[in-house]
This record gives structure tokens, C-alpha cells and sequence, in this order.
């Protein structure tokens, strides 16, 4: 085998895979996220904390950052139009910008290289998956999430978080976690393998009305849309396309006639880290 | 003025004698500092205990301050170990023999802070009792470690260095023990036997040692440098501003050879106290390290500028506001104390007078190393308190515990050198002969090979006959 050969099969190797890594996925699990409709309310990040088995830290840890919240919303606030000049107050009228956070499920997740047990890999259904069982609490997966959407068991939170009998209402689908043990948002995964199973037994394919997860379920502004990007029928990957987001494109690789045109809502946060997030947002848009 | 790096007239019998003596009669500060060290150390057991079953929340990390000072003090640990093969052997390959009354201690250092440092990653797992699951053994759940994870490549690293660090300074050793198995009697008869490997000193052992000496040193070299380029890649490899920086490797390099001859510099003082070195670990053998350690300074000090001007020149925005925030944020007296301590502190290493002056370069060493120290923190914590996202924007003080933690591991390490002082000749006594002999041959000549010529020594050419 000459050099050249290899120089030449290499190539070929590289061109079938330009994006690298695991490619047979099944699903790409994705989401969009309208901020035009979030209000703000936090339903989404209580549903979470219901639905997931988050512990309720208490204000004291809380306000030592040391919470669970899967899902947050972020509050920003337009910058005032005279820059400093304007107390506070006045540039607060307009009410913040919501942005809620989950787990962005990126496609070239950033925390899955450095887990050193490889705790956090990528499943076959597109999903940045966490396995509690083989985390050692390196956290170096945290440290390594430009969104900082990781977050850790600082402590053993079972017995205070849910004191008898709040303990009945745990979620039997999935484990509490003891500390030391990262964790973050997996889109629901248990409610994904049930409509999966439900699927399979009825022999045909997974749909995404077939199963809601827990923030979308209990947005009463219906803000939030959850779907598989793959299937070209769902209601996300339509809403991906109509917006003109695309997987492995960055916004800053796109015509200038798609970035000029004010209708194309649709970004991913800190797009140009070439993380590839799964979440889409759509741009709030206020008057002037 | 002391100008000898040591008196060449100094008998082969003296030379034992006063190395021997170290290991029974040290100054009474020795069972001081003994004291100091096992406080500091039971202190961070408990605090370690208590964490251990509590869990990491006690150490006052929080989300996003992930790693805080253990991972800070785990670098700067790791930097530490590298002096020790610097003195050994680079300076050994390159024939520097005023090494020889130091690197017997500088070696020990580099293996006991090896140990001090592997304790951090370790001390800051949530699950430390999985450790062993980034190491690749045999499981039969086929599990192995992630070798894309720059942690595991530490793991593989520090083992590595360790190992054979610790190899090196025992191979270096042998000679001297036998010395020491001559002389001693009780349990320490049985240990030097033992560790000697049956040492004769005939010329067949002192070639194969030679060579095995030469080997190890070569081999250690490019082990020392990688080691600290890949705890480099701890941070370099990742996504984050004030982390991803191409320079770190080198940087880290610099650093680590920088606090390393400091510490060498205040081991070699409080040594030649404990132990009456004043013959051997000479003033102008003292003022060599310093004007090494004020290179190295000066070359970290450049790096540490590369750093900013890459991030201050670069395109990436949150890059310079780390930067930014380091020099006028929450972090600023800190950063500010270790630019002062690392860069402009050691130019009192560039004057003879404070060179020679042992008081002054005792605490100016300790400052230098306090710098270091800072540095690592710096490097850790503000690109964890201010990265990409706002909304995790925070910063919080350590806990007592991690204190506790942090200053035991000095007690750890001070313990096991100070043991390791006590029980082994903390200066190579063959290594000075081999100094004194060149010393004074280099003044009287021949009258010194022939006075220092055994019996069953081949006879010099000059005396064949005929000739």
C-alpha cells in the first residue's frame, strides 16, 4: 500500500464524513422554542422537577447555586437606549426576555470527550445521554458545557428533599440520584422509551404525538415544541426548515439573504461554537 | 565570600560521617516541623472524612465553581515535581555538577509531591470510591475508560511520572545505601541490606549502574515535559474562554520548573538548617538555583504575557472579558498578587547581595511559591465563575474544608519528605565525592588521582614500563 494510496482512501474516508462521529441515528430527538410565546411563568422548570425526581434544595443551598433545576428560564433585559444614563427602572418597564434552558442535547456535545468513564455519551437516538450508575462526579462535563446546563449532586438530597410522604410521589420511571452524580435535562427519555416500546408493539414507527415531555406538556402558552428532527413529517422539523435551521450549519455559514431577513426567527444559542445544539429558539419580537 | 560551591579538601571519611549523622541527630526544629506537618495533615483527614460523607457540598463548590481549589492546588503539586527532574537530569546530562549536593533532595521532592498531587483528582471526585473506573483493567462488563478525556490521560501521566520518578531516585540511591547498610545497625541494618541490592561498588556494577543512571535520566526528560503539557490539556482542550489557550502547554511547563526551584530553594534552606548541611549545601551552590529559578521566572513571565496578548489581540470576546475580569473583577487582587509575586518578585534573585543573603531568600522563595500557587487558582476559577453564559455567572469563597484540604496536602507532603530525609541520606554522598574529587584534581593534578588510585586499580600508562 502506497502513501499515496492512503492519502487518497483517506480522503475518500473523510468525504463520506464530514461531520465525524456516530452517524446510524435513529431519531434526533430536537426542540423549538418560541420565545414570542414564553411568559415566563416557570411551569416548565416545576413540571421538571415533578417529573424527573429533582430534588427541592432548599433556599439556603439554592442560594449557594447549588440547585437542580433540569429546566431554568433566564430573565434578560433590553439594553435602555441611552445606554447608563437611564436608572435602572426605566429600561425594566418593558418586562424581561425569557429564555428557558434545558439540556441543549448538542449533536458534538463538548462535555461527552472529557467525561473520563465516558458517562456521557451519545445515543443512537440523538441524545446526550447521562448514565448515572457509571459517573465518578469528575465534573469536569460541567465545566466543559459553554450553556452551564449540567448539574451535580452536591449533597444527598433523598432524605430531606422528599421527608415521608412526599416520597409517594416520586416518579417510579426513573432513579433518585445519590451525590456525588452529575445530571441534567434528557428530554424525558423515560416518557421517549415508553412511546418507543408502545411503538414497537404495535409495529410501527414512533411519532412524535405519540408522547409529550414534561415542560411541553404543562406550557400553557404552548411555547414549547418537542419532536424528532429526522422525520421530515414532524411538526419540529418543519418549523426547523420553515426558519431555515439546519443541523451542522452555523448561522454565521448562511447566505446573507437568510440572516437579513427579519421573518427567519429561528437561532441556536452560541451557535458559532460549533456545538450544534438540538434546541431551536425563535426570536421574541418587541415593539420598538 | 564564600565563592566554592564546596572545599575540596574535605576528607572521603568526613563526607560519610557528616551525611550518616543527618539520619540521627537532626536540629530539634526537625521534630518541630515533624509536629507542624502531622497537625496540618490530621486537620485534612478529618476535613476529608467529612466530605467524604457528606459530599462536595461542604467544600463549598457550587454550580458553575465545579473544581475550585482542589484542582488548582493538583496542578500546582504536579508543577512541583518538575524541578526535581529538572536538577536530576538535565543538569545531570549536561554536566552541571554543582546538581550533585541538591538533586538527592529535589528527586525526593519531585515523588513526594507526585503522591500529594495524585490525591487531588481523587479528593475531588463526588464518587471517589469508583476511582479506579478511569484506569483500563479487565472488567467483564468490557467498561472501559474514556481515552478521549484529557483526565485519563493525567491518570496515565501522573502513574507514569510517578513510577518512574520514584525508580530513578532509588536506582540514584543504591550507593549510598550501602554506605548507610556499613554503618548502621537494628531495623535500619535490615531496611539499607535489603535496599542496597547486595551493592559492592566493584567496577562491574558501577558500568551498569552508570548506564542505568544515564537511561533513566534520558528517559525522564520528555516524561516530565509531557506530563505537564497534558494537565495543560485539561483546560487547553476544553471550550471554554481563558481555558482554550494553544500556549498553555509550555506555560504550565514554565510554571511547574518555576515553583519547583523555588521550592527547591526553601528545602535547600530549612535542610541545611535541620541537618548542619552548611559544608555541602553551600551559599554559592544556593545562588546557582536562584539565578536558575530567575531564568525560568523570566521565561513564564514572557508565556504569561503570550497569554494575555493572544487573548487581548484574539477575535474571541468572552476569552477577553475573562481576561478583563481578572484584571479589574472580583479575582483582581488575587491575579494582581500573582503577577507581582511571579513576575516582579523574583528580580530580587537578580542581585548578588540578596542572593547570598539566606533569610531573604528563604521568604522570597516562599512568596515566589505563594505566587505559583495563586497562579493556578487564577487559572481555574475565573474561567468558571465568568464563562459564555450570564446566568452562571458567580463566585464563590472556599470552604473550610477545602482549606483544610488544601494546606493538609503540605502537611502531607512535608511529612513524608521529612520522614524520607530522616531515614535515606538526603545528599548523595558518592555524587560529592565524585564533585570533590574533580574539584580537587582540577588544583593539584595528578597528586589527586594517585592519592584516590585503589590497589587493584589498572596502573596508569605513565607507569608501564619502558615507557
Amino acid at each position: 500500500m502506497s502513501f499515496k494510496n492512503i492519502l487518497n482512501n483517506w480522503s475518500q474516508y473523510r468525504r463520506g464524513r464530514e461531520e465525524g462521529g456516530f452517524h446510524n441515528y435513529e431519531h434526533k430527538w430536537g426542540m423549538a422554542i418560541d420565545l414570542n410565546k414564553c411568559i415566563g411563568c416557570n411551569a416548565c422548570a416545576v413540571a421538571c422537577y415533578a417529573e424527573n425526581n429533582l430534588p427541592v434544595v432548599g433556599p439556603e443551598r439554592f442560594s449557594k447555586h447549588q440547585a437542580m433545576h433540569w429546566m431554568r428560564i433566564e430573565r434578560y433585559w433590553d439594553e435602555p437606549q441611552l445606554g447608563h444614563l437611564l436608572p435602572v427602572s426605566d429600561y425594566q418597564e418593558k418586562g424581561a426576555s425569557f429564555l428557558p434552558m434545558n439540556c441543549q442535547q448538542c449533536m458534538a456535545a463538548t462535555c461527552e470527550p472529557v467525561c473520563p468513564v465516558a458517562a456521557t455519551y451519545h445515543t443512537p437516538d440523538g441524545l446526550n445521554a447521562q448514565v448515572y450508575n457509571r459517573c465518578i462526579g469528575s465534573r469536569y462535563c460541567s465545566n466543559n458545557c459553554p450553556y452551564r446546563l449540567r448539574y451535580f449532586n452536591f449533597w444527598s438530597y433523598y432524605d430531606v428533599s422528599w421527608p415521608a410522604p412526599l416520597h409517594m410521589q416520586l416518579n417510579p420511571d426513573l432513579s433518585v440520584r445519590d451525590k456525588g452524580v452529575m445530571e441534567k435535562c434528557t428530554f424525558c427519555v423515560q416518557r421517549i422509551r415508553v412511546a418507543k416500546d408502545k411503538a414497537k408493539m404495535e409495529n410501527r414507527k414512533v411519532h412524535d404525538f405519540d408522547f409529550q415531555t414534561a415542560c411541553q406538556q404543562t406550557c400553557p402558552t404552548t411555547a414549547i415544541l418537542f419532536g424528532d428532527l429526522m422525520d421530515p413529517d414532524s411538526k419540529v422539523s418543519k418549523l426547523w426548515e420553515a426558519y431555515e435551521v439546519r443541523l451542522n450549519e452555523v448561522e454565521i455559514d448562511k447566505p446573507e439573504y437568510e440572516k437579513e431577513n427579519p421573518e427567519l426567527r429561528g437561532y441556536r444559542v452560541l451557535e458559532d461554537l460549533n456545538t450544534d445544539p438540538k434546541i431551536m429558539f425563535l426570536d421574541r419580537v418587541r415593539e420598538v | 565570600m564564600e565563592t566554592k560551591d564546596i572545599n575540596e579538601q574535605i576528607k572521603w571519611a568526613q563526607i560519610n560521617k557528616d551525611v550518616l549523622s543527618s539520619l540521627v541527630n537532626p536540629r530539634p526544629a526537625y521534630w518541630v516541623a515533624v509536629g507542624v506537618c502531622l497537625l496540618l495533615l490530621s486537620c485534612a483527614v478529618v476535613a476529608e472524612i467529612y466530605q467524604y460523607n457528606t459530599g462536595i457540598g461542604t467544600a463549598d463548590l457550587d454550580w458553575p465553581q465545579m473544581w475550585g481549589l482542589y484542582i488548582a492546588t493538583f496542578i500546582f503539586w504536579i508543577g512541583m515535581s518538575h524541578s526535581g527532574t529538572l536538577l536530576s537530569a538535565i543538569l545531570h546530562i549536561i554536566h552541571a555538577d554543582w546538581r550533585k549536593p541538591i538533586y538527592r533532595f529535589a528527586e525526593a521532592m519531585t515523588t513526594f509531591s507526585l503522591m500529594t498531587a495524585g490525591l487531588f483528582p481523587v479528593i475531588h471526585l463526588g464518587r471517589l470510591w469508583n476511582m479506579y473506573w478511569v484506569l483500563p483493567y479487565a472488567s467483564d462488563r468490557g467498561a472501559w475508560p474514556n481515552f478521549r478525556s484529557p483526565l485519563v490521560w493525567d491518570a496515565f501521566a501522573i502513574f507514569t511520572y510517578l513510577t518512574s520518578s520514584a525508580l530513578f531516585l532509588f536506582i540514584g540511591m543504591i550507593p549510598d545505601l550501602a554506605i548507610c547498610r556499613d554503618n548502621a545497625k537494628g531495623w535500619r541494618k535490615k531496611l539499607y541490606t535489603f535496599l542496597s541490592m547486595g551493592w559492592e561498588g566493584t567496577d562491574r556494577q558501577w558500568r551498569n549502574f552508570r548506564k542505568t543512571y544515564l537511561l533513566m535520566a534520558c528517559f525522564l526528560i520528555p516524561l516530565a515535559v509531557s506530563v505537564h503539557s497534558i494537565v495543560s490539556s485539561d483546560f487547553a482542550m476544553s471550550i471554554m474562554p481563558g481555558w482554550h489557550v494553544t500556549t498553555f502547554p509550555p506555560y504550565f511547563v514554565a510554571g511547574a520548573l518555576y515553583s519547583g526551584c523555588a521550592a527547591i530553594i526553601t528545602l535547600f534552606i530549612i535542610l541545611r538548617y535541620f541537618f548542619r548541611f552548611e559544608e555541602y549545601m553551600t551559599i554559592p551552590i544556593l545562588e546557582k538555583t536562584c539565578k536558575l529559578t530567575f531564568v525560568i521566572a523570566m521565561a513564564w513571565t514572557y508565556l504569561l504575557f503570550a497569554e494575555f496578548v493572544t487573548a487581548w489581540y484574539g477575535d474571541d470576546i468572552p476569552s477577553k472579558e475573562v481576561l478583563i475580569d481578572k484584571f479589574t473583577g472580583h479575582y483582581a487582587p488575587y491575579f494582581i498578587t500573582m503577577v507581582f509575586f511571579g513576575s516582579v518578585m523574583p528580580f530580587t534573585l537578580a542581585f548578588e547581595k540578596l542572593r547570598r543573603h539566606i533569610p531573604t531568600m528563604f521568604v522570597v522563595s516562599l512568596l515566589l511559591n505563594v505566587g505559583m500557587w495563586l497562579e493556578r487558582w487564577m487559572i481555574v476559577s475565573p474561567t468558571l465563575s465568568f464563562s459564555y453564559q450570564p446566568v452562571a455567572w458567580s463566585v464563590l469563597w472556599p470552604s473550610i474544608v477545602q482549606w483544610a484540604i488544601v494546606f493538609g496536602s503540605f502537611g502531607w507532603f512535608g511529612l513524608l519528605f521529612l520522614v524520607f530525609v530522616k531515614i535515606f541520606p538526603s545528599v548523595s554522598m558518592y555524587e560529592v565525592k565524585e564533585m570533590v574529587y574533580h574539584r580537587r584534581r582540577a588544583i593539584e593534578g595528578d597528586q589527586a588521582v594517585a592519592m584516590h588510585r585503589r590497589s587493584s586499580d589498572p596502573q596508569p600508562a605513565t607507569e608501564m614500563p619502558g615507557a
